[in-house]
């Protein structure tokens, strides 16, 4: 407990950092991933093919090493200058870049759930390819995917700690200012450790009521 | 592409679709263009920068292989061992498993490599990642385990108890044969989550391919070849797992065409359709959709079976 009460000030700068984290790279991923669902199911096939590139790509590729590309290298396009593109900003980009790949697929899954008379009856009565998307199969997809979309959540909030390596201040990187200051470190990871079980714990009530909520009676 | 959200596009459609990829292709294009420009304006392409190649062998990634096949068999084994906990008919086994699984799966992996490198001090930074993977995914696999035995149609259990067989026997002989069989695409790809997560070692400076890049991105000898490095190290980890991916994909094709299994997979049902009707017209949508629908239909009629092998197969590729 005394490792907590006197590090309290690391303790919730960590963590709040890691919820910032989570939250914005959680309403990017959501977006990106949604679009990329669109262009993987889009009659285009060069559209198909992007999607499935980007998908393949960033699911085969560790975060860690994504992380490592847009602190080290993105630097070095010298794009947006040093004050803007901080750390954090990378570790955001990086973590929304590699849950959006996951985001597709769930929604893409969400897409083949569907069931075929719905696009059809849409499709008999003159909705373009965009309103049909968005008017129908999307809104009875996001029902069916919330139990995958929320595991997927959880993943990224637990990614999120990746970021410690790459010189953001979050929960990982507690420990390095507990052993600074001469604390145990141990009991540090294990207060760590218990506040992930209390943040995940939330996503999974929000799962459970939205499953009862939204589940399509079938 | 079998799908009922588009027709097959006419004259009209084709001209106005072929137009889209042209402006698409055109814009991946110029961004990956503009992208490889500046990294060549900031001299990273420079011939000078790929030397490293001729004089360095990569001997890193036999340490990152090294971590993944002992955090795979260990993992594998401690699913194994916790998925019969957690199937167990005694609570005083199922209960202790469950709290394993559970608060080894809801803890970062990253925190769990902390504990055992800064916290316990388990010596070489290898150890350390060895058994966060192997808890990490062992936990997750054990899930996939359980998922796939629940997954069976229950008669399995029933016939085998029926006949005789004893809890062991029916588990052995029954139930994880056919179990293993259907779950086999999700613990490969779960393996796969193993492999990227050795980059994890990269934190506690376990000399695997991502600490090797870093390390040779900032050697000055060889121009700091920082980005070279980078997509080299990229392609090898994108490599080795589309390899286990395709491992997947090979063995699920395999096992789709072998009757001796039950099915429990509508997919492969859905793959070996065309197959079986080669004279279905390809642009009849009305037809194919039709079949559709009633796997649909067939599917929501067992939704047990379906629930159980679904949900921990997308949670468990989710990280």
């Amino acid at each position: 407990m005394d490792v907590l009460l006197d590090n309290s000030d690391i303790f919730l700068r960590g963590f709040g950092n890691t919820i910032l984290l989570f939250v914005l790279s959680a309403v990017g991923s959501l977006i990106l991933g949604t679009i990329l669902a669109m262009l993987r199911v889009s009659p285009v096939p060069v559209f198909r093919a992007i999607g499935t590139l980007y998908v393949t790509m960033l699911r085969n590729t560790p975060l860690t090493l994504i992380f490592f590309f847009f602190a080290f290298a993105f630097p070095l396009l010298k794009l947006v200058s040093r004050d803007v593109y901080s750390y954090f900003v990378a570790a955001v980009i990086a973590l929304t870049l590699y849950t959006s790949a996951f985001v597709c697929e769930v929604v893409r899954s969400g897409i083949n759930t569907i069931a075929v008379g719905q696009i059809e009856a849409s499709r008999a009565l003159g909705l373009t390819f965009g309103q049909l998307l968005t008017n129908i199969v999307l809104p009875q997809a996001s029902r069916s995917v919330v139990p995958p979309m929320v595991s997927t959540m959880i993943a990224l909030l637990k990614n999120t700690t990746i970021a410690a390596g790459f010189s953001v201040v979050e929960a990982g990187a507690i420990t390095p200012y507990l052993s600074e200051r001469g604390d145990s470190v141990m009991v540090g990871l294990l207060w760590i450790a218990l506040f992930f079980l209390i943040l995940v714990f939330p996503l999974t009530l929000l799962q459970r009521s939205l499953e009862k909520r939204w589940s399509v009676a079938r | 592409m079998s799908t009922a959200l588009f027709d097959v596009p006419g004259p009209k459609a084709r001209a106005r679709h072929r137009l889209y990829a042209v402006i698409g292709v055109l814009a991946l294009v110029g961004f990956v263009g503009f992208v490889a420009y500046r990294f060549y304006d900031a001299g990273q392409f420079d011939g000078q920068l790929w030397e490293w190649i001729e004089y360095q062998k990569i001997q890193e990634l036999v340490n990152t292989l090294k971590a993944f096949a002992v955090g795979a068999v260990l993992a594998i084994l401690f699913g194994a061992i916790f998925a019969a906990g957690r199937l167990s008919d005694h609570a005083i086994l199922r209960v202790p498993s469950m709290v394993i699984v559970e608060f080894f799966r809801a803890i970062p992996l990253v925190v769990l490599i902390f504990v055992f490198y800064f916290g316990i001090k388990l010596g070489a930074p290898f150890y350390a990642v060895v058994v966060g993977l192997t808890l990490y995914n062992g936990s997750v696999l054990a899930e996939v385990f359980r998922a796939g035995v629940n997954s069976l149609p229950r008669g399995q259990a029933e016939a085998a108890y029926a006949v005789g067989m004893r809890k062991t026997q029916v588990m052995n002989l029954v139930l994880l044969p056919q179990a293993l069989r259907a779950m086999l695409p999700a613990i490969i790809s779960q393996l796969v989550v193993l492999l990227k997560d050795t980059a994890l070692g990269f934190l506690i400076t376990y000399d695997e391919l991502l600490r090797y890049a870093r390390y040779l991105g900032s050697v000055g000898e060889f121009g700091s070849p920082l980005i070279p490095v980078t997509i080299v190290v990229a392609a090898m980890y994108i490599a080795m797992c589309l390899l286990l991916t395709w491992l997947a994909h090979y063995l699920s094709k395999r096992q789709g065409r072998s009757k001796k299994h039950i099915d429990t997979d509508d997919k492969t049902k859905e793959a070996a359709w065309p197959a079986t009707r080669p004279e279905l017209p390809v642009n009849d949508w009305a037809s194919t959709s039709r079949v559709g629908a009633q796997f649909h239909r067939g599917r929501s009629v067992r939704p047990g079976r379906q629930a159980g092998s679904r949900a921990p197969r997308t949670a468990g590729a989710a990280c």
